[in-house]
């Protein structure tokens, strides 16, 4: 896909931070996964986070709705602190998307009732509201007519496009996807990072872990790369990709852009 | 007159089934979503139940209260003492099944904000039952021709019909039990059909209910493990 | 001795040397249904899995029928029935013989299951370098068959030890029928059973440990030897 940033503000909207991770820490058993990362996500952006593996970038975002609980650190989501007393986690969970790398459907459930179960049970919707809306995000991602397929039926592209129709439906302030192509073929990812691009250019506010370089470049605000339970180096893709200012990050974005190519 | 004790049997079945069912899912629940100590109470009940012979429960059941001046009826009694070893026998078919379901079942619904209940609820369960249906299958079977055990506790079940025969017409014995086998291979095999054709219509696509036994299985060995 | 008095339950150490006496003949009777169901079993099972014609429909007969039919129809059968057929046999032998025909068609399923995992290429391999059908059988298929079944015949080993209690049914006095005598002079039910169910439960426990140090000892790398029934 070409690349097409466009350099026009106006669509992330206010400079509202929706998300805000700072010093986080986490180790299981001797080994340090992260080791005190921070960063920030305004409204409509979309940060991309690249690493190589075992670096803790999936612990990260698992730490965000405490799906995995962090050791130290604090987190904000809005105004709201995640790590603090008393939050409802249930709610926040609610309000923030979760893509898996192996989409994780629910087996048992048809693709609408995939992307409608959240709403009838968590947010205790109307079964006709969720119904219309569960329609509408299967259409948004081009699957409105496997809506009764049930996960076993579907292509993983397919799988993983309900799993975002299902993130999508509970209209979350936030999507958090974590490596949502890496479990496909090489010729299904692009399904996929289709709908993430436009989901990007609508405004969605998405922090996603991936070494797709050509998503990152044609839908990242912000490139951040991780290694070792660190941060290193964060800024826009193309300033990463020119003038790195550390030697490791452009001898890892060198690496994986052979790997992966400038596809997207 | 068997067809009718039969009846018996069956209302004994219909009792120590549910029984089964209503304790051994939570006994399940228990051993696998459970605080330490729940945990062990699940399981020591689980041990309990299926390391006691039939005949010592349905004892302990019918005499044991008489004992401290609770009289249950033979019928009552053998529906507690075999539906509770039934409960041993479910729970480890449940929880076998609960822990083949992938991890990441849990871990969507939890993202999407709903309690560890409501995803036991909504995304474990219906996905285990399901699973469970084969191995459930060979528990039916094997209760059905255990009820028979309650003749020995007194209840009017069919072999105690057969004993008024055989006591009286000493040459009709052997084909009175005959009958009664016949009726058993007709309500086992006749079950498991049943059951059978019950699996095909729940089962949903790409979900595996043949082979679901070795998934179990493993679900099994994964629990034995943790609990090393 | 002094009875032992534990929260209002009275237990009498006299009781022991009559339990003692029965838990013998529980574990004779467990022990010889269990050898003649191997024997019986292997026969039928390769009877079912190589066998053609009325060799093979007999044995699955024999094997729906048995497992088909509550086992203590079939004790009943065997002591009360086939005297009208003029067949006597004593309390005792009744129940090994009941036991044993019964576990003899569920062991065959296992030993059957197992025969049937083993690859073709073992047979044709057997078969290749000259040996018989019946020597392919020996000395290839059940070596691996039986290490395969070990996992689900212990279970039926247990299965078989909690149900030989069924035999005091036809008054043979087992550790259930030494419970039942004892229980029914001292009116002490509760503590007796009680006392007998932790006798059972201790054996158990005792057989499932023994079993998993058999499996263990008799492991040969690359057979795979998950627990259950092997398909």
């Amino acid at each position: 896909m070409e690349r097409e940033r466009d350099t026009d503000t106006s669509r992330r909207g206010p400079d509202e931070v929706v998300l805000r991770v700072e010093d986080l820490h986490k180790r299981y058993g001797r080994e340090e996964v992260l080791k005190g990362v921070s960063f920030e996500v305004r409204r409509g952006e979309t940060k991309v986070i690249v690493g190589p593996s075992g670096t803790g970038k999936s612990t990260l975002l698992r730490c965000i709705t405490r799906l995995t609980e962090p050791d130290r650190g604090r987190i904000w989501l809005g105004d709201v602190e995640v790590t603090g007393r008393g939050v409802d986690l249930n709610r926040v969970r609610a309000s923030v998307g979760f893509v898996f790398q192996d989409f994780n459907l629910f087996t048992h459930l048809t693709a609408l009732d995939n992307v409608r179960i959240g709403l009838l049970k968590v947010k205790k919707l109307p079964k006709d509201e969720a119904t219309e809306i569960a329609r509408k995000q299967l259409e948004h991602v081009g699957l409105a007519h496997k809506a009764d397929a049930y996960p076993a039926e579907l292509s993983g592209g397919q799988q993983q496009r309900v799993a975002i129709a299902r993130a999508l439906a509970m209209e979350p302030k936030l999507i958090l996807f974590d490596e949502p192509t890496s479990a496909l073929d090489p010729e299904l990812t692009g399904e996929v990072l289709d709908v993430m691009v436009a989901l990007a250019k609508e405004g969605m506010t998405m922090v996603v872990v991936s070494h797709e370089i050509g998503f990152a470049r044609a839908a990242a605000d912000e490139l951040i790369f991780m290694e070792g339970g660190v941060i290193v180096e964060q800024g826009p893709p193309d300033q990463l990709f020119r003038q790195p200012k550390y030697p490791r990050t452009a001898e890892f974005l060198r690496k994986i852009t052979a790997l992966y190519g400038e596809t997207g | 007159m068997f067809l009718q004790a039969t009846l018996i049997n069956l209302g004994l079945l219909a009792g120590l089934i549910i029984l089964g069912l209503v304790v051994g899912i939570p006994i399940a629940l228990l051993q696998v979503y459970g605080v330490r100590p729940l945990r062990w109470l699940a399981s020591a009940w689980e041990g309990f139940f299926r390391g006691v012979p039939a005949l010592v429960l349905l004892f302990l059941f019918f005499f044991g209260p008489a004992q401290f001046g609770v009289q249950l009826s033979a019928f009552t009694a053998a529906i507690l003492a075999l539906g509770f070893r039934s409960s041993g026998y479910q729970s480890q078919i449940f929880r076998g099944a609960i822990q083949s379901i992938p991890r990441g079942q849990m871990l969507a619904a939890r993202s999407m904000g709903m309690s560890r209940l409501q995803a036991i609820r909504y995304v474990v369960l219906p996905q285990a039952l399901r699973l469970a249906i084969p191995a459930w299958s060979n528990e039916f079977s094997s209760v059905i021709k255990d009820t028979t055990l309650a003749y020995a506790i007194g209840v009017n079940e069919v072999l105690r019909q057969v004993r008024y025969i055989a006591d009286r017409y000493y040459e009709l014995a052997m084909p009175a039990y005959l009958t009664v086998a016949l009726i058993f291979l007709v309500l086992t095999y006749g079950g498991n059909w049943l059951l059978g054709r019950l699996e095909r219509r729940w089962a949903l696509p790409g979900f595996p209910m043949r082979g679901a036994e070795e998934r179990i299985e493993r679900g099994r060995e994964i629990a034995a493990e943790a609990a090393r | 001795m002094d009875k032992i008095e534990l929260g209002g339950l009275v237990f009498d150490p006299a009781w022991l040397p009559k339990l003692g006496q029965g838990l013998v003949v529980t574990l004779e009777i467990t022990g010889l249904c269990i050898a003649l169901g191997i024997v019986l079993g292997l026969i039928l099972a390769v009877l079912r899995v190589y066998g053609r014609g009325p060799l093979y429909w007999l044995s699955s007969l024999y094997v729906q029928f048995f497992r088909g039919t509550p086992l203590l129809v079939q004790l009943l059968m065997v002591y009360y029935g086939l005297p009208s057929w003029g067949i006597v046999l004593s309390p005792f032998v009744s129940g090994v013989i009941a036991l044993g025909l019964n576990t003899a068609a569920y062991q065959a399923e296992y030993f059957r299951g197992a025969i049937q995992s083993i690859p073709r290429g073992q047979m044709l391999a057997a078969r290749s370098m000259g040996m018989t059908r019946a020597q392919a059988i020996r000395y290839v298929i059940l070596p691996q068959a039986l290490r395969l079944v070990i996992p689900p015949w212990s279970n039926e080993l247990i299965l078989m030890l909690k149900y030989s209690s069924i035999v005091y049914m036809v008054t043979v006095i087992d550790l259930m029928g030494a419970a039942r005598t004892i229980a029914a002079r001292t009116f002490r039910y509760f503590e007796v059973f009680i006392l007998v169910a932790l006798i059972y439960l201790a054996l158990v426990f005792l057989l499932s440990w023994l079993l998993r140090r058999l499996e263990e000892r008799v492991r040969v790398p690359g057979l795979g030897m998950e627990r259950g029934a092997p398909h």
